[in-house]
């Protein structure tokens, strides 16, 4: 981060382009993080050619979030956020996967990555979006009885919930 | 005579929250055939505070208290962190000496928080006096921290663009003297614990995962580093300065907790040559700004005087401020900030001294204004206590940030804790929870 380093001569994202001409609709570079937006029915594909390239090598999915781009003015209304990093080649690549508020379903990568497991049950517990083929897509940090995702920029921050439990 | 038929069946056992190894704030569901652990359902979120969604509520600058609470054991590098990622997306960078404060605050963090984990994982399996002992180092630790930041655990010393305030003075001795402590008291729980019959009975081979599982688990830190997989975040990805300083990253072999009560304790070794090595590296020396021109005068005064518009007498001096407050007047304040009026206060006297000082405060504070990252994303991954700890921020161009998630480093180890626990003993699920170094504060943010 303290240095400039030369950027290499074609992003990571630009060669998934290449590759994936109908799955990736746009990439950018910015603040140096890398980043292809990907078409949700090509996820799957997508991920497994990171996954399994031997010149990728994606071997750990650092992180997965969501967005909600309501008051983003955003095309669609959710995005779907994956880190992956790839231990071998030292690397790192952004995808995005835009979800519409309809049809709030991608499909699932827990079966490529386990890490994926809990950070998808996050996302549907926050955010309301689904993961087809979850092995069992739970809340995570809410309890069973909370209504609504708390994420969604649309889920007021002062909401009140009726207490459960026993005596209540 | 036929032999009397006992059934068996398994049994399901409920381990926390109310537990005191669960830390109050984790259940597992066991499924026991005896004492082994045929499967595990672990269940987390007893401490959801809403840290996502609160950020969103405030300005940028508004976040920092919050990260202090992600990992309660070493906030310092939570803080570090978040303003990592907002100053990436401005395209900040702070000066040298900000950056090694950030650098030693952060390696002092990292032991403080591999003491904690390792004393009370000990405690957890009866060896009281280590955790004792490891406490007592610690509190040497959180004095010094104390002494720089003014609190021990709600530190909030990181801004976007630098530090709260300069170190204070003598810093570097009484650092070399508690480093010379913590290190006696770690040759001390090295001889009661490394060659301990009872603990090494109990760490060694229980917990145990492969490397491509706890990469494919998303595993960092020290817990990934025990399986032999060389990822270290200030090696791979050096932040800060981290690329100037010679440490090595320790690996283990097997994957188990006794290779990562080994990481951990050879970790704080190399925290230790960190923080040397820093405090030989300062620029700008380890004590304050020497020969400040002008006389000193108190904040309480500066303040009256500004009031009353006698600003003139306020140019030339420099004010006394509170203890906790001390090294962030004007001959501190560019060592450790970035030059850039779009993120960092101004310094008081100038706040009060001077119009232009007196503007840039209020568009750094009013309502509405604020500091106000380009529109756009940013992941930002500083190496934890416990792993790789990544702030995901977005900007919407407004002073609020728009979405700021952070990736914690033990949820990924809290799903992989049935996988751990799935074949081990009843008893081996202390050992095994303690070397997970669960942090409530971050895992359920």
């Amino acid at each position: 981060m303290s240095e400039e380093q030369a950027p290499p001569p074609v992003p990571l994202s630009e060669q998934l382009r290449a590759r994936f001409p109908e799955a990736v609709i746009a990439t950018h570079q910015q603040a140096g993080d890398d980043t292809a937006v990907v078409r949700r029915e090509s996820l799957r594909a997508v991920a497994q050619h990171l996954r399994d390239e031997p010149e990728l090598a994606f071997n750990v999915l650092m992180d997965l979030t969501a967005v909600d781009g309501l008051k983003l003015g955003a095309a669609s209304r959710f995005e779907v956020v994956y880190h992956f990093y790839s231990l071998e080649q030292n690397r790192r690549l952004r995808l995005k996967v835009p979800v519409e508020e309809q049809d709030p379903t991608v499909d699932s990568l827990a079966d490529l990555w386990p890490s994926a497991n809990w950070f998808e049950r996050e996302v549907w517990d926050m955010f309301g979006i689904r993961f087809r083929g979850h092995p069992s897509l739970k809340r995570l940090l809410m309890y069973e009885e909370f209504s609504g995702h708390p994420l969604r920029k649309d889920y007021p921050v002062n909401r009140r919930q009726p207490l459960i439990g026993p005596g209540n | 005579m036929e032999a009397t038929a006992y059934e068996t069946r398994d049994l399901l056992l409920n381990v926390g929250p109310a537990h005191p190894a669960m830390h109050g704030i984790i259940r597992i569901l066991l499924q026991l055939d005896g004492e082994t652990i045929k499967g595990a359902d672990v269940e987390i979120g007893y401490l959801h505070r809403g840290f996502e969604k609160m950020c969103e509520q405030g300005g940028y600058n508004h976040a920092i208290p919050y990260t202090d609470r992600l990992n309660y054991v070493s906030p310092l590098i939570n803080n570090v962190g978040y303003c990592l990622a907002i100053e990436r997306l401005m395209g900040l960078t702070v000066p040298e000496r900000g950056q090694y404060i950030r650098v030693i605050m952060s390696e002092i963090s990292r032991i403080t928080d591999h003491l904690t984990c390792v004393g009370a994982s000990a405690m957890e399996l009866g060896a009281f006096t280590v955790f004792l002992y490891m406490i007592k180092a610690r509190e040497y630790l959180w004095e010094l921290i104390e002494q720089v930041t003014g609190a021990r655990l709600t530190i909030s010393y990181c801004r976007v663009g630098g530090v709260k305030a300069d170190l204070p003075e003598g810093f570097e001795t009484r650092t070399r003297a508690v480093l010379a402590q913590v290190r006696e008291v770690l040759v001390e729980c090295d001889t009661l614990l490394t060659r301990n019959r009872i603990f090494v009975d109990r760490m060694k081979g229980t917990g145990t995962i492969t490397q491509q599982d706890a990469l494919g688990y998303g595993i960092t830190g020290p817990f990934l580093r025990s399986t032999g997989a060389n990822f270290d975040v200030r090696k791979q990805t050096p932040y800060l300065v981290y690329d100037r300083l010679t440490f090595e990253a320790p690996l283990g072999q097997h994957g188990d907790n006794l290779d990562r009560y080994f990481c951990r304790m050879e970790e704080m070794e190399q925290s230790m040559r960190i923080v040397e090595q820093c405090l030989a590296q300062l620029p700008g020396g380890s004590i304050q700004a020497e020969g400040v021109a002008g006389q000193a005068i108190a904040a309480a005064d500066m303040v009256d005087a500004a009031k009353m518009g006698r600003i003139a007498e306020i140019a030339g001096t420099h004010p006394v401020t509170d203890p906790t407050l001390e090294g962030s007047n004007k001959p501190f304040h560019q060592r450790i900030n970035a030059p850039e009026k779009r993120a960092v206060l101004p310094p008081k006297e100038d706040t009060y001294g001077n119009i232009e000082g007196l503007m840039s405060h209020f568009k750094l504070i009013m309502f509405g204004h604020g500091i106000r990252p380009p529109k756009g994303e940013v992941y930002q991954a500083v190496e934890g206590a416990n792993g790789e700890l990544g702030f995901y921020v977005v900007s919407d161009g407004t002073d609020k940030p728009y979405r700021v998630r952070v990736r914690p480093p033990c949820l990924p180890m809290m799903a992989a804790l049935p996988l751990l626990l799935t074949g081990d003993m009843m008893a081996d699920v202390v050992p095994t929870f303690g070397s997970v170094n669960m942090i409530g504060g971050e895992l359920d943010r």
